[in-house]
């Protein structure tokens, strides 16, 4: 396998608290704490978790709007982590962003020309001013907004118009990836199914791959290659999306899938329902961080932390979890076997 | 008679561009005991339904015509000391979000009694105790403590349990659950449902329940009623709506969702789209509200509004074609 | 009813009934015109403020006399026909010489509102975006501001020779803390918003993303600022002056006139009365103007119903 378009590496971000009078430093947000994927090339992998478990925060580091507190990103070979700001602003054009908020994403004082030349103009991208104008109209045609909307304000667009204008400002810099963050979460059923069309058509007519964060395991599905779960700021699990899906090896994964409403009133499924609420990423819980809301918790997930591991009876290859209760005979082990079926009820009704 | 019976509810604003007709002749009932979901997209007029039922809406701007029965008396005509004694009391609502709710500045325990101490007139002592009553009905562990806590002190799911303890103290008739869990995380929200399904039998209020996510109506509603531009364009049980939805509308929606497990049944389609923009409700609408997003848009359609016909037993929707293409086809 | 019903009705088809409306009809008006009337806060500050201008640009052409022509043999004259305010303790007409006054007035608020915008912008976005300069300009502004404007205005004037344009530069001075604060304010929340972040993303350079995403921004709660300074400094102008800590007694401020005239005050309280309501319409009016450009240039209001 040739080498992929990005590799994060232990990748680390650490929020200082402050307080009191001189402001010094009395504990941390471990919001992502260790986490490592990859991404080759045309391939979008889903990022997927509750709120605050540091999806968002994986993205947002990627992207270096922020310092990274430890950890190696390789983006197309360069490693970008610590790179200074300089070198890196040419290196910004292949991995660009779409965010959640239709509204606040785009600046309300720029017409959509401006907000789409930006990027064109900061990477050098056109020869001349008919150069500019020809990638601008092929922006438009490319998110299917008509081209004559292009001098108008942001706020004469509808919500799922704006996110095409966002998506139409990644596209700009003419990216090999683009990070997805929560760009559907946002929009009505009927809009979603609109723009979610609109990016797979995007990503095979551009070849693009995709960092897809999201809560909303349904659009994952559709939309992803793999899936990478996170709780509390680490990955607990990694595999093709059938594979997860249809054979969840993470404790975590398998609540999230049972948890999901499915449209299919009556529907006979295998209900896990979690207790309690996700821990404090200022205090994780020691060993498992997982132990604290886990049906199958026992002594061992208390004290040692697991490590993600290949799992043996997976659906497909590539398929790792981070669970000791991959150690234990398959007779012992509640997640052995492929219950995707039961917990989403696939087939019932 | 039916607990609640919506009669030809408008509620329109008065905005400086013209008058925004948020919800245009909207009829349903919902029977005691029964959990009856309104569902639709942003802007669709349900929430306003449900402000209306309250009475809740600021006037002005807004007005408010129809009948809202509640037990046979009519809400538009109470006087707004009537309207008091009713919310909160036997009419209640829970709000989606659970934080601006919830007065940051009040226990636990004085908020969910206030209602009490207001309604039934309990002394402080007894409405702290049948507080303490409601968080364990709700499923707060440790509810003698959790009682005298303040709302940041809880975390969004439980902030929502609180709510619905609030809601749920006065025993009312009916629960009106705006959005109920939209905002909280899919784990929080399954335990909400179940929570919810629980109550429904051990409570027995009806249950007015409004939301955007077709997945959380199959799991809790009885009947459904679908919402589009202001107007109710389809009303089923639950089953019947998702397993034969008859209003391209109901249908666009439920086409335009992924379904889960669908990497597993291999069945990976494209998501159809419900091309185009609700319509602006401040212009006057000649036809059927849909017929501008409409794949059997005819002539028809843009200039005689369909009425609301009984398309099967307990089957109502608002289309010049939902019937006739079944008899074609069958 | 039907004008636009061509389709014949089929029969059997089931009509929906039409729904009235419930209130009057809604006379949409676009333009100036619409803009004043959805904000009459705007439309009646807004007159007030071009009033006053209007009376201060044109003060010779309306005053009677020269508002500091001496006249011994009129003095403390009641209001009437010929002297409208009255006259003061030196036989100067209070007419001619309120409206001289709205001169001081408004130079004073709109060059301080003018000057302590551009200054407290400045150096709220550099302590919004460098971090090492905020520690140490906030701090310098807490212990500016823990000093009352009017004290710290009079001990800067204290060390000047009074001039309108001392006056100005010690109000400005007092301003700017609570510009740069709010300015710094604004700027660190815009700096959170996705679209930074996306300009970030795709290469912008810092000065670049201050000039084009954070500026403008800033504009809509500066300007609303902006007029509150502005009433603020005219109230200012008039304390420094009637203290004698101002204007200097040969230019006739409201201030000056008010300070003159207190003396009499119980037996011709008119010499007080005159320019104390002009300052207190030309107060309000700014007031207006700002409250209705605050409501107006909420963002929030765009998304109303």
């Amino acid at each position: 396998m040739s080498q992929p378009l990005l590799q994060v590496n232990d990748l680390k971000k650490h929020f200082p608290i402050k307080a009191g009078f001189l402001g010094g430093t009395t504990g941390y947000v471990y919001a992502v704490d260790g986490v490592s994927f990859d991404i080759a090339k045309g391939e979008t992998l889903s990022l997927v978790g509750e709120s605050g478990c540091g999806k968002s925060t994986v993205g947002k580091a990627l992207l270096r709007l922020f310092p990274l507190t430890a950890g190696q990103v390789v983006l197309g070979g360069d490693r970008i982590d610590d790179m200074p700001n300089g070198t890196l602003r040419p290196l910004r054009r292949k991995m660009q962003v779409v965010f959640q908020d239709p509204f606040s994403s785009l600046n309300p004082r720029m017409r959509v020309r401006d907000i789409l030349a930006e990027p064109i103009r900061n990477f050098g991208l056109a020869k001349d001013a008919a150069d500019l104008e020809k990638r601008l109209e092929g922006l438009m045609d490319k998110v299917r907004l008509p081209r004559d909307a292009i001098n108008r304000w942001p706020h004469e667009f509808s919500g799922g118009q704006r996110q095409r204008i966002g998506i139409a400002r990644a596209l700009a810099g003419e990216p090999d990836l683009i990070i997805c963050d929560e760009a559907v979460s946002a929009l009505d059923v009927s809009v979603k199914a609109q723009i979610v069309n609109l990016l797979q058509d995007l990503q095979t007519e551009l070849g693009l791959a995709m960092l897809f964060i999201s809560h909303d395991l349904a659009i994952v599905e559709h939309m992803t290659h793999r899936v990478a779960v996170m709780y509390l700021g680490k990955i607990v699990e990694v595999a093709p999306k059938r594979s997860l899906f249809g054979a969840p090896k993470h404790p975590y994964t398998e609540a999230l899938l049972s948890a999901v409403p499915v449209p299919m009133p009556g529907a006979a499924r295998e209900r896990i329902i979690l207790k309690g609420d996700v821990p404090s990423p200022i205090n994780p819980p020691k060993g498992c961080r997982f132990h604290t809301r886990c049906p199958y918790a026992f002594d061992r997930c208390r004290t040692e932390e697991p490590q993600l591991r290949p799992v043996a009876d997976a659906l497909e290859g590539g398929h790792i979890a981070a669970c000791h209760l991959h150690d234990r005979p398959a007779g012992e082990n509640p997640l052995s076997g492929a219950k995707g079926a039961q917990l989403l009820a696939v087939g019932s009704a | 008679m039916a607990l609640l019976e919506v009669e030809n509810l408008q509620t329109h604003f008065r905005t400086p561009d013209g008058i925004n007709r948020a919800v245009d002749g909207v009829n349903f009932h919902v029977n005691a005991g029964e959990t009856v979901a309104i569902v639709g997209e942003s802007g669709c007029g349900k929430s306003v339904t449900a402000m209306s039922i309250l009475r809740l809406i600021p006037e002005p701007p807004g007005k408010i015509a129809g009948a809202i029965r509640f037990n046979g008396k009519n809400l538009l005509d109470a006087s707004d000391k009537e309207m008091r004694a009713i919310r909160g009391n036997e009419i209640s609502m829970i709000f989606q979000e659970p934080m601006t709710s919830l007065n940051p500045v009040l226990t636990v325990g004085r908020q969910i009694g206030e209602t009490l101490r207001l309604h039934q007139g309990l002394s402080a002592q007894a409405a702290e105790d049948r507080a303490v009553e409601m968080l364990k009905l709700v499923g707060i562990p440790e509810p003698q403590r959790r009682v005298k806590e303040y709302p940041h002190q809880l975390s969004g799911g439980m902030r929502q349990r609180v709510m619905i303890a609030i809601a749920l103290a006065c025993n009312p008739k009916l629960l009106i659950a705006d959005e109920p869990t939209t905002a909280l995380d899919v784990t929080i929200q399954a335990q909400i449902l179940e929570l919810m399904r629980d109550l429904k039998h051990r409570v027995g209020a009806a249950i007015v329940l409004i939301t955007h996510d077709l997945g959380v109506v199959a799991e809790v509603a009885e009947r459904v009623i679908v919402m589009y531009a202001g107007r109710k364009v389809e009303e089923a049980a639950v089953g019947p709506l998702f397993r034969n939805p008859r209003h391209p509308y109901t249908q666009g929606l439920l086409g335009s969702m992924p379904k889960l497990g669908s990497s597993l049944t291999g069945e990976e389609t494209r998501l159809a789209e419900i091309p185009g923009l609700v319509p602006s409700l401040k212009k006057k609408i000649p036809g059927c509200v849909f017929a501008s997003r409409c794949p059997k848009v005819t002539d028809l359609c843009t200039q005689y509004a369909p009425a609301l016909e009984e398309k099967a037993p307990g089957h109502v929707a608002a289309c010049h074609y939902a019937l006739r293409e079944e008899v074609v086809a069958a | 009813m039907d004008g636009g019903r061509t389709a014949p009705l089929p029969p059997g088809v089931n009509v929906a009934p039409e729904m009235g409306d419930i209130m009057p009809p809604v006379k949409a008006k676009k333009g100036f015109i619409g803009f004043l009337r959805r904000n009459p806060t705007i439309a009646i500050g807004g007159f007030l403020v071009l009033l006053m201008v209007f009376v201060a640009v044109f003060a010779p052409y309306l005053a009677h006399r020269d508002p500091t022509a001496l006249a011994p043999a009129l003095r403390t004259r009641e209001p009437s026909a010929q002297f409208w305010f009255g006259t003061d303790m030196l036989g100067r007409d209070v007419y001619s010489r309120v409206l001289h006054g709205a001169r001081v007035s408004l130079t004073v608020g709109f060059s301080v509102a003018f000057c302590a915008s551009v200054i407290g912008l400045a150096i709220g976005l550099v302590s919004g975006f460098i971090r090492l300069a905020d520690s140490i300009i906030m701090r310098f502004m807490d212990g500016m501001m823990s000093i009352p404007p009017i004290l710290l205005a009079i001990a800067l004037m204290a060390l000047t020779r009074g001039s309108v344009g001392n006056v100005v530069l010690a109000i400005t001075i007092a301003e700017i803390p609570r510009v740069s604060r709010l300015v710094r304010g604004v700027v660190l929340s815009l700096r959170e918003q996705p679209y930074v972040d996306a300009a970030v993303a795709s290469g912008t350079r810092t000065p670049m993303i201050i000039l084009r995403h954070i500026l403008p921004n800033t504009l809509a709660p500066l300007t609303v600022q902006a007029t509150y300074i502005c009433a603020s400094a005219m109230i200012t102008e008039a304390i420094l002056s009637f203290i004698g800590a101002g204007t200097p007694p040969i230019i006739p401020s409201w201030g000056n006139i008010m300070a003159e005239g207190r003396a009499l005050w119980q037996v011709k309280p008119y010499i007080v009365f005159f320019p104390a309501v002009f300052l207190s319409i030309t107060v309000l009016a700014v007031n207006l103007l700002g409250d209705g450009l605050r409501d107006a240039l909420d963002p929030r209001m765009a998304k109303r119903l």
